[in-house]
Order: structure tokens, then C-alpha cells, then sequence
């Protein structure tokens, strides 16, 4: 069997459930008091990435820059899902990067890694909602790119990756594409691992066991890297290195609520009537 | 290439990882066997109930612990040390002490959850057939059997595409789909299945110590019978766990759809007699409430219980042992499903693979199995018993003056034939020994039970909503091919989640109102389904299993 190595893409988001987040009295995001969490988005590129481990064998390296309090999203990167190694790059002189400083920071790194059959990102994060990330990641490293993928099989004898993505992530319309490795590969929310074989099923069964335990003594598995580890010049990085300019960030005001809201107890015949008078033209397509 | 060469393969499949699955796919892995066992609960025993007591019997050739180290201490409740029959007339009670039966032909038995039974078994099978290059994979639903050229050569699932194997081993419980596929089990005689329902109670274990009079590692058995259960023949059990009981009540459902009795009624019965309230105390907490099918092994135990290089094993091959209070299910299968891998071992290494149906049957016979599950006694009591003449014949005698007359007399006789193996095993299935005679004992020699029972159980609509489904939306797994109520109305009463105005249940009565007319229809929501069985059998019905982890999710089980 040929094995693949694969390498996933993770990030520290602030925790924005309920009753996590917490904001100050003007609306700002209070940072130090609101956990940070593994983006959630990111869960669906590690499930591919554990798709790709269960079916070809091979490893999985999972990888965040950013403060050393993210060594705790590696470590939820790795029990939540697989990893057999985790990468943190962390640095002062990498604070306040762009996404543009970021993705030379991470495409170097990568190639750090030897060269990845497939690199897995997941689709935008919950603070920066930009979705840039990844693909000028993708840019630096000269690598095809597939997005909002739903569903993937990968021939590596072939060393082809066939996906099913979402076009324009519209789930109305799916477009089954083929590609080369090595190859980026941004998971959609809507993606579904599939293991139709029991072989598969046991090994990620194994996995799931060995993951618990590596999970528990995750720092072991964990190697942090600074921009002089990756021989990065501080004047491309960080900063220095981010063009963009973020002038100021404006809350956006609660949108006013010009429709009307009646109650109706489920109990109530004649008020469950008139709901059904009032929706049943919308059910038979009218407007 | 042929097509089945295609599919992934694995030397044995076994379908069901319940005592018997765990035992053949244990000893499948002792034997090297390359084994894949297929259990579709989101884990062992989430799908299994029993009473539950387990055996180990000194004629057998194999036992749960033998095949597993440490069974007892970690996978078990309590051991039965202490073992009552009571006969109940009203509040009138007479209780033999049948200790001495319960011990014939035993080395131990346990009191049992099977959820934790059944996945602390389930996590040995998996590491012994990870061992083989097999293992066990859960939330995986079986859902028939594979075959090429009319002959079965593997199995199908939900979730997984086809698998071959060189033998299958059916351990797939009492509403097997497998064994009906092949032709070997059906739904069709309410006559040849028990059905029971169960509740467990939370009791702390100082209460069971104070209640029972037991030690930490001492266990008592109770059993019931007489008229608390009105013409419905069949019995109450409560059984000490480690801190929880087991109460429940088993009848035959020929005899549950003829008086149209509920059974979470019968079990209210027993939890509300007087008798019961020294045991319960003054605060009633149900844990969980459940039901299964029971085959009575009389009727259908499959004398040849395989087809091709399908072998069926417990209660998928009606392996069940109910006969008067002697009733043992899991210890049958334990031993079955270590024939069934023993048979295959012996034919693969004979070359002969094809030959381990016939090699198990035969060893069902000569271990004597066979002989426990279908007494010869039983066979000679029916023909003579089981007529309605006979019975009501034998009904009268006991009930007159002169059958009391005897019950007194013989008094001393009548707790040593209790405790007879030859005589419990030849019970005929008449409301004699179930309702009359223990009627007439408590009658005649019980003496009466003051105490207030302030137990007040759960309404069935709040069992249903104290257990645990994932519901498959959209995807019912029964469906109702006849709706009428001649074809199916017996499901509403006798369904363990439905009942005569109930609306929340699985089955009701519905009437339809056209042009003056009046038409009573049955309808069925199968989302409260404890997926028993029941009305595959007293219904008109198209019957499967809910996909893999879907479904009820038992806890104690």
C-alpha cells in the first residue's frame, strides 16, 4: 500500500458559544476572558484528513501558529479527531500577522514537513471569516487547490484525488472534480466521511483508541517552531510583513425588526387554523 | 472473476455481540480464526435485555467465565444464593424455598445487567479478534444474507458494502433477521413465544443488604405466580443486583393477545402487591423500563439450526430455556456459540469447511443441549395436557374440595416437587401450573401478607420517556401491511409500549367515520419502539431492525 502524509491546517478561535463568549460593555470582544477553542470549521479538514489516514495509511500532521495557549487547539485537534504529529509555530515576531504573512509562515513550514501528498484546510475561521488563509497558502506552495469539498477518494498509486465540491458552496449543486497530488484540499462544512469496509471501520476504530491515550501526553507529539527554526525574514512576517490595514472594527447594530411576532399555544386549534390559512398558499409556492 | 471475489473478505463473520456472539467469536480467535463480529447498538448490550440470569452449568461444556477471565468479577451484579417461589391468591402468599433446584446442575449463576455485561464482554472479543486481524465494529446493522448462485456466502449491511465469509455465525437475538432470511425461524404462532417486560429499580446496596438480609456477595432470586396476574399464564421474577433490582413479569403472548392484557399492566401487578413492598420501600425510582421476546425452546429450538455456512446460535436459533421456574437463555448460548466456532475449526481443519453446520448440530445433540432446550418429558405431558378438555378436566379436580383436600395433605410433598428438575422441565403450558394450581396452594396454605405497598409505578408514558432513542426520521422500520383490526389490533394491547387509549404508544386504535359507517383501524408510529418483536408475531407487519445505532438505546438492559 502506498502511504500518504498529510497535513492539516488549525487555528485558535475565540470560544463564541453561548455562555462562553464575553464582551465588554461597548460590544468589544474581551479576548482574555473569552476560552480559546479549535476553530470549528476546522474539524471537518481533519476529518479528511483521518479519511485519508484510515484508507491509505501514512500520518497526519496537524499545525496552528499563533500564541503558545494554542498548544491547547493542537491538543483538541488531536483528541477530537487524529494526529500523529502536531506543529506550533509561535512567535513574537509573528504577532499581528495577515493572512498574506500568515500563509508565507505556514507554506514555509509545510515544506518543512517534507512535501505533503495533501494539505487540509478547513473552510474559513470564526474570528476572521476572510476564507484567504488557505488558499494564498495554497498560492505560496504552488499546489492545486479544491474547495468546499463534500466527499473525497484518493488514488495514490494513481497519485490522482478525485472530489466532490460544492460549486459556488451552494449544496444545490455539486461538481465531482479530479486533480493531481499533491494537492489542497478545503473541507466544507457539509463534508461526510465514508467508510464502506469494515477494514477501514477497524482501523479507525484503532486510531480512535490510540488517539485518546496520545492525546493525554499530546506535548510529547508537539514541536514548536519560530521564525528562526524556519529561517523566515522578519521583514516578510508578522507586522512588517502584512499589507493590510485594519482602520477600525464597527459593531453591526442589531437589524430593527419590522416584522410583527404572534403567539400560538400548538394547543390551540383555532389559532393553529389560521397559521395554516396564512402558510398553506407559501407551501403551494405562492409568495 | 466471480462477483463475490470482490468483496472484502474475512474467514468468519459473526452477526450479534451478545453472550452468544462474544462466545463463538472468542473462541473463534483461540482457534486463529480471522473473525469480524458486527454488532449494530452504538455499543454491546445497548439492544439486549434479559431477566437476567446467567448460568454456568456443571453439564456443560462451556461457561461465560471459563471463556472469560474475570466474567464474574467485573461483568456480573450478584450471585444467587438464596432462591423462592411464591404462590399468590389475592394477598395471600405460600412460598417454597426452591433453592435446591435452582442448584441442580449448577456451578454458579449471576444476576446480570447486559449493558454492562455485554460491552465489558464486547471490548475482550474486540482485542482477542484484533488479535486474528478481525475485530468488532458497533453501529453496524446486518441487514440479510449475501449469497452467488442461490447459496449464502456472506452478508449485507447498512452501512458497509457486502462481506464474504467462510462461515457467518447468526448471534443476532430473538427477532434474528438473519435466520429468517434463511428460511430456518418465523414470526407466525404466538403459542411458541414468551414476552417480558422488566423494570429496573434503584435500590442502594446497604438497602439490599437491610431488605434482603444478604451479605455484599450473597444474591436472592424470587419468582411469582398465581392469580396476581388475572388468567394470563405466566410469572413474575425480582432479582438483587448490585445496587438496583430487576423486577419483571413473563407470560406467553398466545396467552397475553387471548385476554387482551397489557403487560405494563401486569407488571404494575406485581410492583404494587403487597408482598413486594418489604423489598421496595417507601421510594420508588425506575431506572429503566424494557421488554423482550422470549423463544420458548419446547416449541422452537431449530434441531438443525444451520444452512450453507450459516450457523445460528441463542435465541436466534430459539435456544431458550423456559421451562416452569427453571429459565436459562444466556448460558445456552455461551455454549452454542463456542460449539458453532468449535464445529467450524474442527471442519476447517478437516478441509472441509462446508461441513461446520452438521458438525455444530451434531454437537448440540451430543453435548446435550439439545435435550435441555426440547425435554422428551415435555413432549409425553403435551399431548396428554395441552387439550383444553384435559385441562379444564385437571382445572376442576384442583379447584373442588377434593383437589384441595390433596393440596393440603400434601403440603410437604408439593415444595419438594417444586424443587424437582424432571418435573419442572416437563410443565405443560396450560394456565394449570401457572395460574390454578399455585392459586389453590396460596389458598390453601398461604397465609396473608399485611403489609401497605405504597409503590406507585411510572405511567407507561413516562417509561417511554425516561428511555434513550435515536430516531431515524423518516425512515420507519416497521411498517403495517394490514391495518385492519382483525389483522392487527392485538399489537395495541400487547405491544410493551402501547396500550387501549394511549396515544403516545407505538400501535392505536383509530375509528374512521365514512357515510354512517364505522371502521376500527390500526395505526403504528414507531417511534417509542423497544423493537421486542412482539408484533411481528401478532401483527400483519413487514418487521426489520432500525439501522445501526439507531433506535432505542438501552442502559441497563
Amino acid at each position: 500500500m502506498v502511504s500518504l502524509h498529510t497535513a492539516v491546517l488549525t487555528k485558535g478561535v475565540p470560544d463564541f458559544r453561548e455562555g462562553q463568549v464575553s464582551f465588554d460593555e461597548e460590544g468589544h470582544l474581551e479576548r482574555g476572558k473569552t476560552p480559546t477553542v479549535m476553530n470549528p470549521n476546522d474539524r471537518h479538514a481533519l476529518k479528511a484528513a483521518l479519511q485519508t489516514r484510515v484508507r491509505h495509511g501514512g500520518c497526519t500532521s496537524v499545525m496552528s501558529m499563533g500564541p503558545p495557549g494554542y498548544k491547547d487547539v493542537l491538543r483538541e485537534a488531536m483528541a477530537s479527531v487524529y494526529a500523529d504529529d502536531l506543529y506550533l509555530i509561535s512567535d513574537r515576531e509573528l504577532a499581528a500577522s495577515d493572512t498574506w504573512a500568515t500563509a508565507i509562515t505556514l507554506s514555509t513550514a509545510i515544506e518543512r514537513l517534507g512535501e505533503p501528498d495533501v494539505v487540509f484546510a478547513g473552510f474559513k475561521t470564526a474570528d476572521g471569516e476572510t476564507g484567504h488563509t488557505g488558499p494564498q497558502t495554497c498560492w505560496c506552495l504552488d499546489m492545486p487547490i479544491v474547495t468546499h469539498v463534500i466527499a473525497l477518494d484518493i488514488d495514490p498509486e494513481e497519485r490522482t484525488l478525485r472530489a466532490k465540491r460544492l460549486v459556488e458552496g451552494d449544496i444545490e449543486e455539486i461538481e465531482t472534480v479530479e486533480t493531481e497530488l499533491p494537492a489542497f484540499v478545503v473541507a466544507d462544512p457539509e463534508f461526510e466521511p465514508s467508510y464502506r469496509t469494515a477494514s477501514h471501520r477497524l482501523e479507525l476504530k484503532d486510531l480512535r483508541a490510540r488517539t485518546e491515550r496520545r492525546a493525554e501526553e499530546f506535548e510529547e507529539h508537539l514541536t514548536v517552531w519560530d521564525h528562526v527554526d524556519l529561517n523566515l525574514d522578519p521583514d516578510y512576517i508578522g507586522l512588517d510583513g502584512s499589507p493590510t490595514i485594519v482602520s477600525s472594527v464597527d459593531p453591526i447594530p442589531k437589524a430593527p425588526a419590522e416584522r410583527e411576532a404572534t403567539m400560538v399555544d400548538p394547543d390551540d386549534e383555532d389559532g393553529m387554523r389560521e397559521v395554516l390559512d396564512v402558510m398553506a398558499p407559501l407551501a403551494a409556492g405562492g409568495d | 472473476m466471480s462477483e463475490a471475489e470482490e468483496y472484502e473478505h474475512f474467514e468468519a463473520v459473526v452477526v450479534g455481540a451478545g453472550p452468544g456472539g462474544a462466545a463463538a467469536a472468542a473462541t473463534l480467535a483461540r482457534y486463529g480464526v480471522q473473525t469480524l463480529v458486527l454488532e449494530r447498538g452504538v455499543d454491546a448490550g445497548s439492544k439486549n435485555v434479559s431477566g437476567g440470569l446467567i448460568y454456568a452449568e456443571e453439564s456443560a461444556p462451556y461457561t461465560i467465565d471459563a471463556l472469560f477471565e474475570g466474567f464474574r468479577e467485573e461483568a456480573a451484579e450478584r450471585p444467587v444464593t438464596e432462591y423462592y417461589l411464591h404462590n399468590v391468591a389475592g394477598d395471600a402468599v405460600k412460598t417454597f424455598d426452591i433453592t435446591r433446584l435452582h442448584e441442580h446442575d449448577t456451578e454458579w449463576s449471576d444476576a446480570v445487567l447486559r449493558r454492562k455485561m455485554d460491552s465489558w464482554l464486547a471490548d475482550r472479543v474486540h482485542e482477542m479478534a484484533r488479535e486474528t486481524g478481525g475485530g468488532l465494529l458497533t453501529e453496524v446493522r446486518v441487514n440479510g444474507l449475501l449469497r452467488e448462485g442461490g447459496e449464502i456466502v456472506g452478508v449485507t449491511c447498512d452501512e458497509l458494502d457486502p462481506i464474504t465469509a467462510d462461515v457467518i455465525v447468526a448471534a443476532d437475538g430473538v427477532n434474528s433477521e438473519l435466520a429468517r432470511d434463511a428460511g430456518l425461524m418465523d414470526w407466525e404462532d404466538p403459542s411458541e413465544w414468551f414476552q417480558g417486560v422488566k423494570a429496573v429499580v434503584d435500590v442502594p446496596s446497604d438497602a439490599i443488604a437491610e431488605r434482603f438480609g444478604i451479605d455484599e456477595d450473597e444474591g436472592v432470586a424470587h419468582l411469582f405466580s398465581g392469580d396476581l396476574f388475572r388468567d394470563v399464564r405466566g410469572g413474575g421474577f425480582l432479582y438483587t443486583n448490585a445496587d438496583s433490582l430487576s423486577i419483571g413479569t413473563v407470560f406467553h403472548l398466545d396467552s397475553l393477545v387471548a385476554e387482551r392484557a397489557e403487560p405494563h399492566e401486569l407488571l404494575d401487578a406485581l410492583l404494587t402487591h403487597p408482598l413486594l413492598a418489604q423489598w421496595l420501600g417507601d421510594e420508588y425510582r425506575e431506572r429503566e423500563y424494557s421488554a423482550k421476546l422470549v423463544p420458548d425452546s419446547k416449541k422452537v429450538a431449530h434441531p438443525e439450526p444451520h444452512a450453507d455456512r450459516l450457523l445460528l446460535v441463542g435465541d436466534a436459533a430459539g435456544q431458550m430455556q423456559a421451562q416452569g421456574p427453571i429459565i436459562k437463555g444466556m448460558n445456552h448460548a455461551v455454549t452454542a456459540g463456542a460449539l458453532a466456532a468449535e464445529a467450524y475449526a474442527e471442519a476447517r481443519a478437516r478441509g472441509d469447511p462446508d461441513s461446520a453446520g452438521e458438525r455444530y448440530a451434531r454437537k448440540l445433540r451430543d453435548e446435550g443441549v439439545m435435550r435441555k432446550l426440547r425435554p422428551r418429558g415435555y413432549e409425553a405431558v403435551r399431548t396428554l395436557g395441552e387439550r383444553d378438555a384435559a385441562e379444564n378436566v385437571v382445572d376442576s379436580v384442583l379447584t373442588s374440595a377434593v383437589g384441595r383436600t390433596g393440596v393440603r395433605a400434601l403440603s410437604g410433598l408439593l415444595g419438594r416437587l417444586y424443587s424437582s428438575p424432571r418435573l419442572a422441565a416437563m410443565v405443560p403450558d396450560t394456565r394449570t401450573p401457572y395460574v390454578t394450581l399455585p392459586t389453590v396452594i396460596a389458598e390453601e396454605l398461604g397465609e396473608r401478607v399485611g403489609d401497605e405497598n405504597r409503590v406507585r409505578p411510572p405511567s407507561l408514558e413516562e417509561r417511554i420517556g425516561e428511555l434513550t432513542y435515536d430516531t431515524d426520521i423518516g425512515n420507519p422500520h416497521i411498517a403495517l401491511t394490514d391495518n385492519s383490526y382483525e389483522a392487527s389490533g392485538a399489537a395495541v394491547t400487547a405491544c410493551p409500549v402501547s396500550a387501549r387509549d394511549f396515544g403516545g404508544g407505538c400501535y392505536r386504535e383509530e375509528t374512521i367515520r365514512t357515510n354512517g359507517s364505522e371502521e376500527t383501524v390500526v395505526s403504528l408510529d414507531t417511534q417509542p419502539c423497544v423493537e421486542c418483536g412482539t408484533c411481528a408475531i401478532v401483527a400483519e407487519t413487514e418487521w426489520e431492525h432500525p439501522r445501526g445505532g439507531k433506535g432505542v438505546e438501552f442502559r441497563e438492559g
